[in-house]
């Protein structure tokens, strides 16, 4: 297969925050930098990041970033890498202050200081008094940032390559990323793209699950190219769940409506969450309310025809304070199920929405793999930054506004590596026809036409598979026979074909790619679920209840190409502070 | 069947209706599934101008949180929002 070949000093693959950030930078330092966005750039799931950014700016309180740093080590039930929390939390200000002078249009306060708002987590002199943390840009911070990226990248002359789809890395023998494979989704025509370097900033997989909030987009391309590769996936089994997304579709219903008086009830009208959480009731932690929910659902107390939801009643608040508090739930609810919760109650269940682990790097955003005796083998030349990489800052759980902090943070340490390799490589490494072909190989299965299976029962199937042994409510037997499902589905794959095998806008072709994406990343999960043998952060286990900092504080690496799970040690020594023990985890 | 042309500048609709917010995702697909091809030409040509807008300012208008000045917007808003 004879396909053109472009060469670049750095390959990024995605244009959300942290790829764009990336190569802004990069540009501006005069490398030759190349990035392949399968939608246009400004519609990255960057956009939907509307909370806002964590910096210790102590604009509103007193604050600085080693309580910051503190409050990401115990939100993330110590299972985050302290040297990566210590870097990313320092970094923060500075950062929040260059995007401001990039022309980021944060809010004010009175005294013309970026305005900050409170967030759930956030804690001054370490566990103390609430602080007021995350830097905001109206509800649009993530919409503001990447839209400023971008205009500068246009500026610095980044070569984008919008609406193309990167299939797969090509390797040499030795397993050394040369470049990728990408498709030009309009034309369907194949390009190679070779380069010094690579960053993979493809962001999440929410996709995986049935009830999501991540856009359609976010199906773990990358996530699934890196498992190809022959590189382990870190941590997948932490995925961070909302209690109530609009059942069936995924949208969040914010936790101001149960915070204003809303609350919860099964197909008998009963408010169940009295039996689970009988003081605090409906205000219980998240995960408390989403597996009191899944119960609820698994013992047949759901509601609808398929008893698959339960009901969210906002009918005690009257209209006033609906409209006042929640006017955004009023409009979803309006629009998506013609339905106004004033005096209709809304049909939830717990949605998925971000995910902890990833591709496993160093605080330099380089890919790391266990090799030999080391955990932690540099990959030359591979980056990874965002929701796509497990630095790991976020450990078990995610603290909110420190999702857009991440990919900033990140995407700027890995170009400041990268600039520094391409210093000291000045060359292309050598590739060859075979590389390629090998590539190529997967790509041209989907070729094959006659009569088989769809993309779309599959992809359904999986999605549904992932829900129940994978979702809020996990115990042995469930993941177990969720592992299996997920074998059965993925051995399906090679009878898909796709009926319509035409090159232009192909949206099939693409379909079944992002499917085998979503598969190998399914499996890396159910699998690494199904080990853990305790709750920490957002993997909550039904019949190991506790954290088990003897046996499982250790991140987890599930390799592809043998199905097997091997462990490395959390980092728990920070660059310049003391370290942050275990304790028990109580807000 | 539609011809080959007409049905590749439908899959490319298609395409630009993956946005970055799912809210946009499943009101676009809805739209392009059930009411898009009853579009009259012009209509047809309005939906095209309509997707390249930006996706904070699309989900204002689709979720009605305000309206667009622009008439003609307005208007497939409002079909978007009817086909929903």
């Amino acid at each position: 297969m004879n396909i053109p070949i472009r060469r670049f000093d750095t390959l990024i693959l995605g244009a959300g925050g942290g790829g764009l950030r990336a190569a802004l930078q990069l540009a501006r330092a005069d490398a030759h930098v190349a990035v392949v966005s399968k939608v246009f750039p400004t519609r990255s799931h960057t956009v939907a990041a509307q909370g806002g950014v964590n910096a210790a700016l102590a604009n509103v309180t007193p604050d600085n970033w080693h309580w910051h740093m503190y409050d990401t080590v115990k939100g993330g039930d110590y299972l985050g890498d302290q040297d990566a929390i210590e870097y990313m939390c320092r970094a923060a200000g500075h950062l929040v202050y260059e995007l401001e002078h990039a022309g980021v249009p944060f809010s004010r306060l009175d005294s013309g200081k970026i305005y900050q708002r409170p967030f759930g987590g956030q804690s001054r002199d370490f566990g103390g008094a609430q602080a007021t943390r995350t830097c905001a840009a109206a509800d649009r911070t993530g919409h503001a940032i990447l839209h400023t990226l971008y205009q500068q990248n246009i500026r610095a002359r980044t070569n984008f390559f919008d609406e193309y789809f990167a299939v797969d890395f090509i390797c040499d023998d030795e397993g050394t990323v040369l470049g990728a494979l990408t498709m030009d989704i309009a034309t369907g025509e194949l390009l190679v793209i070779e380069a010094k370097t690579i960053l993979i900033a493809t962001g999440g997989c929410g996709q995986l699950y049935r009830t999501t909030t991540n856009a359609h987009i976010n199906t773990g391309d990358g996530m699934g190219m890196a498992l190809r590769a022959g590189i382990p996936l870190q941590d997948m089994e932490f995925f961070q769940f909302h209690p109530t997304g609009v059942a069936g579709k995924g949208m969040l219903i914010t936790e101001g409506a149960r915070g204003e008086g809303g609350y919860l009830v099964n197909k008998d009208g009963e408010r169940f969450m009295e039996r689970y959480a009988p003081n605090v009731k409906d205000l219980a932690s998240r995960d408390v309310v989403s597996r009191a929910i899944s119960i609820e659902v698994r013992e047949g107390r759901g509601c609808g025809p398929n008893a698959d939801h339960v009901m969210l009643k906002l009918d005690n608040l009257g209209s006033d304070i609906v409209a006042k508090r929640l006017p955004g739930i009023r409009d979803t609810c309006k629009t998506f199920m013609h339905l106004d919760p004033v005096d209709t109650p809304i049909p939830v269940f717990p949605t998925a929405h971000y995910v902890m682990g990833g591709i496993p790097t160093d605080r330099q955003g380089r890919v790391v793999r266990p090799s030999g005796n080391a955990p932690e083998e540099v990959i030359p030349g591979l980056y990874a930054a965002g929701e796509c990489a497990c630095v790991s800052v976020h450990g078990a759980n995610r603290l909110g506004g420190n999702s857009l902090l991440d990919i900033l943070v990140f995407g700027r340490a890995a170009a400041n590596d990268i600039l520094g390799f391409l210093k000291n490589n000045r060359y292309h490494r050598p590739s060859n026809q075979d590389y390629i072909d090998k590539a190529y190989e997967r790509f041209a299965r989907w070729e094959k036409t006659g009569d088989g299976e769809s993309v779309h029962s599959i992809r359904s199937d999986l999605k549904k598979a992932m829900e129940d042994h994978c979702g809020v409510f996990r115990t042995e037997k469930i993941m177990r026979e969720g592992v299996e499902a997920i074998k059965v589905i993925r051995a399906r794959i090679p009878d898909v074909r796709l009926q319509d095998q035409s090159k232009v806008f192909n949206t099939a072709r693409v379909e079944a790619l992002e499917l085998e994406n979503l598969a190998d990343v399914a499996i890396a999960t159910m699998r690494s679920a199904e080990a853990r043998q305790e709750s920490r952060g957002a993997h909550s286990r039904i019949d190991y209840p506790d954290r088990d900092d003897v046996r499982w504080m250790k991140h987890s690496l599930y390799s592809l190409e043998d199905d097997s799970l091997d462990y490395k040690p959390v980092r728990t020594k920070p660059m310049s502070v003391e370290t942050f023990p275990p304790k028990k985890r109580v807000y | 069947m539609d011809n080959p042309e007409r049905q590749s500048g439908l899959e490319r609709l298609r395409w630009q209706c993956r946005r970055g917010l799912l809210e946009l995702d499943l009101l676009f697909e809805a739209f392009i599934e059930n009411g898009y091809c009853n579009l009259s030409d012009i209509d047809k040509e309005n939906f095209s101008q309509l997707l390249e807008y930006q996706d904070q300012t699309l989900q204002e208008w689709l979720l009605g949180k305000s309206t667009p000045e622009n008439k003609a917007m307005a208007h497939m808003v409002k079909l978007i929002r009817d086909a929903t």
